[in-house]
């Protein structure tokens, strides 16, 4: 019921974020990306559901322009 | 602790907490000068002992500038030269949280620094990895960092907020690995179990995260009852909230918890 209760409600999230006309932002993209990780027939869904929305560069940045994080890669 | 109320150290207390241990983090703020951290190290490590002792908690805590502050080479430089001074406080366990956030360069090298203060002095290694999309990379990036000092046993470093995609990195180049517990957006108790079950609870702590944020003090205890409820027997729990983070802090003489 759990898992059931959190589809659900992601569903209404992306219902909500196309009618706020904001289904381009990247990290909705990301989170699209990252929920076909799902139906994947291994159990390690999590981790790829986690290297979907990861920094895949190796090199590190010049300086640190903002303190937090936003969730995903802005492509 | 400095962010939490003295309520949370009673709650804990009730829930069964005999310890804890205070990563020197960031105020919320950037802080103006190194005067604002010395002051900050003397709150953690002379009246948040006291505090906790009211509750029969044992406060201890590890010393360092956030790599949220670390842009600031000049004000980093001052704030590690104020850290000699204080490890020998009774309650310091080593350097911490350190690490990277936004994986800059010069983040990096304030991490490097710290490290060489952890090999000068020998003492226990705290790891904070980045958030979010943040973590793959600078996760990555610590472990090789750590890698170039020798004089660092990897079983006295703990890099913490470890994942799915983080936790094997962490524990199969020898490092102990921490699970943090938080409401919103980190690990919940039952992805932090399902990690211990993966990697048979090996070289892992579980920790709450208390900070600025939402978060909870008693992520752990109720944690505890989720591995009960999905079958694990009272010695496995007390391996893991107990026996570890025991093993991992008690590499330090001044951790005395019995």
């Amino acid at each position: 019921m759990d898992a059931r209760s959190k589809l659900i409600d992601l569903a209404a999230f992306l219902d909500r974020v196309q009618r706020a006309g904001q289904e381009g932002d990247f990290r909705v993209k990301a989170l699209k990306e990252a929920i076909g990780c799902l139906d994947g027939a291994d159990p390690g869904r999590a981790r790829e559901v986690l290297l979907r929305f990861s920094d895949l560069t190796t090199e590190p940045i010049e300086r640190a322009t903002i303190q937090g994080a936003v969730g995903a890669v802005a492509i | 602790m400095v962010s939490r109320t003295t309520d949370d150290y009673e709650r804990m207390a009730m829930a069964g907490c005999v310890a804890i241990c205070e990563p020197a983090f960031w105020a919320g703020f950037d802080r103006a000068s190194a005067q604002g951290f010395y002051d900050y190290f003397r709150q953690i490590t002379e009246y948040e002992p006291k505090r906790a002792a009211k509750f029969g908690i044992e406060h201890y805590c590890w010393l360092c500038i956030n790599p949220k502050e670390a842009e600031d080479l000049k004000l980093a430089e001052e704030v590690i030269g104020l850290i000699p001074e204080f490890l020998q406080k009774p309650g310091v366990l080593g350097i911490g949280e350190i690490g990277l956030n936004k994986n800059s360069r010069n983040e990096l090298a304030i991490f490097e620094r710290h490290l060489q203060v952890a090999q000068d002095h020998g003492q226990l290694v705290l790891v904070h990895t980045p958030h979010l999309e943040d973590k793959l990379k600078g996760t990555r990036l610590i472990v090789d960092a750590l890698k170039g000092f020798s004089g660092i046993d990897p079983g006295r470093v703990i890099i913490d907020h470890v994942e799915e995609h983080t936790i094997d990195a962490v524990l199969d180049a020898g490092f102990w690995a921490g699970i943090t517990l938080y409401p919103e957006s980190k690990c919940t108790p039952h992805r932090a179990i399902d990690m211990l079950e993966q990697r048979q609870a090996e070289r892992i702590w579980m920790n709450s995260a208390c900070d600025w944020g939402v978060s909870d003090p008693l992520a752990v205890p109720k944690t505890m009852r989720a591995m009960r409820q999905r079958g694990w027997d009272a010695a496995a729990v007390e391996r893991v909230v107990w026996e570890n983070p025991k093993a991992f802090m008690g590499q330090n003489p001044r951790f005395t918890v019995a």
